[in-house]
């Protein structure tokens, strides 16, 4: 099956044939140095097919061949995932500096798990039984997890078991299973089996609805703005907000099974960071390496275009994969927003009728879909596993008024959105307080976070009307308000990153906290004037601030509270 | 057998489309004309109608000029000898002497692998305190200095990269005024680094889209000399005049505008330069500094935008002073937790002290009372630019930080700079009670 190239238009190509092609199908354009650049058909008119190039064209002919594939664009799914660092198409970046040294090399590909490697299988199905896709027939051990081997998630109908590997040491080549169909053909299953990545992998009785609180030891999400389990959340901001860092504290602090991290045409130095520090930071919660619990999708800014539009889709096929197997996986992906205009520049090749910002008209659609793979599933065998998707977004201008922020805003759980007068002032994480929002309850009692925000919202609306009325013009109780909603910002919403202690909150240290604050936040201090009230305050912050930096059970956080009782018994006299 | 074609049916704006075959994507050709020869390169192939952007403009082209394909993407020859020289936007002497013989290296050779990379980690000391500080600069970081028309960034620029100690220091200018670039000459040659310097220089008299090979050029021979192990400084001004040559050849395809006229891939032609930026894991490193004069002095422009997006932040030049609000080095967390204990306290304490000083001058602006917290902050605030902000101030980071100290306890109670009570206990210049 192959054709001929008629037209080459920077990573859209447009080639001619008589044979069958299949949308959404895998191709390969073969340069005349024989190098074979992945691409994918991603429209046919008549005899004409269109295909985005993965990788740069440079040194593309008319007249090249095509080669024309059936199968769509996948990834395979096996033991030996979590710890890889992949490029957007799986290959694994680090066998392929191996291969070919500093830089990237068009039309190399290479393997995404390891085809030589032993796993130790238990079967936990026997002869006889009765399965469907999904459903498990035995086990490896991968790092800390039970790593499930399924029935492939393509096959359609039921099987019976004819045969289960023994107990033993296995590659993911090796057949380990025979299942045998209706129609009485035997069908052999491996450890490792494909998946199209653009659609959603699924095997399940019933989604359900997320609850189940996500802790990031971030304060202002866990206690204002919190995350669910299966839920999604967005993260928009100007550059240089914030929205990075975030992730990456949420990727290594996240009360979660695993963490996928798509680093979707943004810098490559931000996942060397990821990438260097994972294997020598030790997950408290496993006592192992936080590599083990992580897979690094990158498809960074200077790598083809093309690539980065699949990227987040191999990262969302991967996280699924795990979730099949009853885990929490959290996939963040950083930025949607370049996934967008990867969309975009595509969509401007291909001619189609550009909608607003030259965004094609189904970019909600597409943002939604994505959207759409996280969840909470139950599976056949009453196990629950969910995705949680958490994307940054970074609007043009940092206006929120554009399609890619508003399409998601449509779509998402929960908003973080990202200040620059907070990122300016240096407080972070720069969520504003005022304008995010979640639908989903968290680990502090609704009813006290409606207080304290309808607090800080107050606090606004005095520090607003002061710049009209000044300070000489507002009552000190007024006063009082605006220096509480400080407070509670500075003691509370800010949180230092790179401190060892501050960085990370969990959640019991947080409800202690949040309580504390609010039994100052609730105090009737009756200030004689405002000079009073500010030097009270600020001894107040000055306290909270030092026990935050306080590591729990150390005896600097006991004196600390006890001053801060005292502080809260004297209404501030004394501490 | 040297193959011409001469079948030319389009020219507009810098692009001439001529029918031919066996032509590559991203090739190279030469046009001639009445006027000489120009480089070109394929933008676009569609059956045998052949794309292609033509670096010297589309002035006097006719419709039978010859086009000439050198089937190999746009190169530039590397060795040693490139080392105080000067050429021009297409890679052409502009020194007066000969071409520079060597092997040839690609333009735009693809991404580095990740895994290749190291995590930088090696502050670059400029004297100058609010960078040093409040923004440090790391070596193999891109960052830009976002300005306008006026302010002395190229002086900047050229003072950052004589501080930063590079082995090898690659100028590239993009529509600089031939003043500006005698100055850079001159500055360089003060600096007795003169003679490893290199230099792609494409002026304001030059055909504007010839101003699109600087970048590359600049980058591919830096590219090669950090493979080498040398510690390499790339510096770029004007990246605006750049994003304007891409925008007009955006403009001629008929290409679909996205944001005020440039095209939607603008983020990821600015991101294919900057992103060579880079620190080898077993060999050297390639700094980048740019400048983005902001149309309108606004940063919300899509040039200063999605340079914002992609740099490892940028630095504010505004009244000739670096504003502490806006300007960010992304990678200062790398080095500044390992100079001295109290590098970030301090950072964070003054800036937002700042902050809440130019709060304080808006109210006394608009004529409401000055509180004694008020009339702090604003004693502070005339302190700290005069003594820090000021670019005229030259001095290490240590002394920067003491300087910062004696500020803060000449203005506030200790309590009030927000600074953990054990970093005050250690550097507080006054007695404590
Ligand atoms: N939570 C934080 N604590 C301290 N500094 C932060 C924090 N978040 C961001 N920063 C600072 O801001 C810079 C830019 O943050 P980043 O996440 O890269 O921005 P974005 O991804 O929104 O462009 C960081 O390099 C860091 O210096
Ligand atoms: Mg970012």
């Amino acid at each position: 099956m192959t054709g001929k190239i008629v037209a080459v238009h920077g990573n859209l190509v447009i080639a001619e044939t008589d044979t069958r092609v299949v949308q959404n199908s895998v191709g390969y354009c073969v340069r005349q140095d024989g190098v074979r650049l992945l691409s994918e058909v991603v429209r046919v008119r008549g005899r004409l097919a269109d295909l985005q190039v993965f990788e740069e064209t440079r040194g593309l002919r008319v007249g090249d061949t095509v080669e024309f594939r059936s199968e769509m664009l996948s990834v395979v799914l096996g033991p030996g995932l979590l710890g890889q660092i992949y490029d957007g198409l799986q290959n694994p970046l680090p066998k392929l500096a191996e291969q070919v040294g500093f830089f990237l090399q068009p039309g190399t590909y290479i393997h995404g798990l390891l085809p030589d490697k032993k796993w130790t299988f238990t079967p936990e199905i026997g002869v006889g039984a009765k399965v469907e896709r999904g459903d498990v027939l035995g086990s490896v051990p991968e790092g800390i997890f039970k790593h499930q081997i399924m029935v492939p998630f393509g096959w359609q109908g039921s099987f019976t078991v004819e045969r289960v590997a023994a107990a033993g040491d296995y590659t993911i080549e090796d057949e380990i299973a025979v299942l045998k169909d209706e129609a009485g053909q035997s069908r052999s299953v491996k450890m490792q089996q494909d998946w199209p990545v653009k659609l959603p992998l699924n095997v399940s009785r019933r989604r359900l609805m997320p609850t189940e609180a996500l802790t990031t030891r971030v304060r202002i999400i866990d206690s204002m703005f919190p995350i669910v389990r299966g839920g999604t959340y967005c993260i928009p901001g100007p550059f240089g907000a914030g929205k990075t860092v975030l992730q990456q504290i949420t990727s290594r602090h996240a009360e979660i099974d695993i963490v996928i991290v798509a680093a979707c045409g943004e810098r490559a130095g931000e996942v060397v960071e990821t990438l260097r520090e994972f294997p020598q930071l030790i997950d408290p919660r496993t006592g192992r390496s936080l590599m083990e619990r992580t897979i690094i999708i990158c498809n960074t800014s200077a790598m083809p275009v093309a690539a980065r539009e699949a990227s987040v889709y191999t990262a969302a096929t991967l996280a699924e994969y795990y979730r099949q197997m009853g885990l929490d996986v959290l996939l963040l992906a950083d930025s949607t927003s370049r996934w967008a205009q990867a969309m975009r520049e595509l969509s401007g090749r291909l001619e189609e009728i550009p909608g607003e910002e030259a965004f094609p008209a189904y970019l909600e659609s597409r943002i939604a879909a994505f959207y759409e793979r996280a969840g909470a599933i139950e599976l056949r065998n009453g196990k629950v596993g969910t995705l949680t998707i958490g994307g940054t977004v970074s609007p043009a201008g940092g206006n929120f008024e554009e399609p890619v922020t508003q399409g998601t805003l449509k779509v998402v759980g929960a908003f973080h959105g990202l200040s620059r007068a907070r990122s300016d002032a240096r407080r972070y994480p720069a969520i504003d307080p005022l304008d995010s929002w979640s639908k989903y309850a968290g680990i502090i009692e609704s009813s006290k976070v409606s207080r304290v925000r309808s607090m800080l919202a107050r606090g606004n609306e005095v520090r607003q009307m002061m710049t009209v009325v000044g300070e000489e013009g507002t009552s000190t109780e007024d006063f009082t308000v605006a220096l509480k909603a400080d407070f509670f910002d500075n003691c509370y919403l800010q949180q230092n990153a790179y401190d060892e202690v501050d960085g990370a909150t969990p959640a019991e240290r947080q409800k202690f906290v949040f309580d504390k604050i609010l039994e100052v936040l609730d105090l009737d201090f009756g200030f004689e004037d405002k000079s009073t009230a500010r030097q009270t305050m600020v001894r107040g912050s000055d306290l909270f601030r030092n026990w935050n930096y306080a590591a729990s059970d150390s005896d600097e956080y006991r004196q600390l509270l006890e001053r801060i009782d005292r502080f809260i018994a004297t209404k501030g006299r004394e501490e | 057998m040297r193959k011409y074609y001469d079948d030319i049916s389009r020219i507009a704006g810098n692009v001439v489309t001529v029918k031919a075959g066996g032509v590559g994507y991203d090739d190279l050709a030469v046009l001639t004309s009445d006027r000489g020869e120009s480089l070109a390169q394929v933008i676009r192939l569609e059956g045998r109608q052949v794309s292609l952007q033509v670096f010297a403009g589309t002035q006097g082209v006719a419709n039978n000029d010859r086009v000439r394909f050198l089937h190999k993407p746009m190169q530039v020859p590397f060795s040693d000898a490139l080392l105080g020289r000067v050429f021009d936007g297409s890679g052409r002497p502009r020194d007066g002497r000969g071409p520079v013989e060597a092997t040839p290296v690609d333009l735009g050779s693809p991404a580095v692998n990740p895994v290749k990379r190291r995590m930088p980690d090696k502050m670059v000391q400029t004297g100058i305190p609010m960078i040093d500080i409040f923004n440090s600069l790391v070596e193999s970081q891109k960052l830009p200095i976002f300005s306008v028309a006026g302010e002395p960034y190229n002086e900047l620029l050229a003072r950052v990269g004589l501080q930063a100690n590079a082995d090898i220091i690659i100028l590239g200018g993009m529509g600089l005024r031939h003043d500006d670039y005698l100055k850079f000459r001159d500055t360089f040659e003060q600096g007795g680094v003169l003679g490893r310097a290199i230099m792609f220089i494409h002026t304001a008299a030059d055909p504007v889209v010839e101003c699109l090979l600087v970048p590359d050029l600049c980058l591919a021979v830096g590219e090669q000399f950090a493979l080498q192990g040398k510690t390499v400084l790339v510096l770029l001004t004007d990246m605006t005049a750049f994003s304007d040559a891409l925008k007009e050849i955006a403009i001629v395809m008929e290409q679909i505008p996205s944001n005020r006229g440039y095209p939607g891939d603008l983020y990821t032609q600015l991101a294919r330069r900057y992103e060579k930026a880079v620190d080898f894991d077993g060999a050297g490193s390639m700094t980048v500094l740019a400048c983005v004069t902001m149309p309108g002095d606004d940063v919300t422009h899509p040039v200063p935008d999605n340079t914002g997006y992609i740099t490892e932040g940028q630095f504010y030049l505004r009244n000739g002073r670096i504003e502490p609000f806006g300007s960010l080095s992304r990678l200062k967390q790398q080095v500044n937790g390992k100079t001295r204990d109290d590098h970030r306290s301090i950072m964070d304490a003054c800036i937002q002290l700042y902050a809440l000083c130019r709060e304080s001058r808006e109210k006394r602006d608009m004529g409401f009372e000055m509180s004694d917290w008020d009339k702090k902050l604003l004693a502070y605030g005339a302190l700290f630019e005069e003594k820090i902000m000021d670019l005229s101030v030259n001095i290490p980071l240590f002394e920067a930080l003491d300087r910062c100290w004696a500020i803060l306890a000449e203005c506030f109670d200790p309590a009030e700079t927000g600074i953990r009570r054990a970093t005050i206990e250690k550097h507080w210049p006054k007695p404590l009670s």
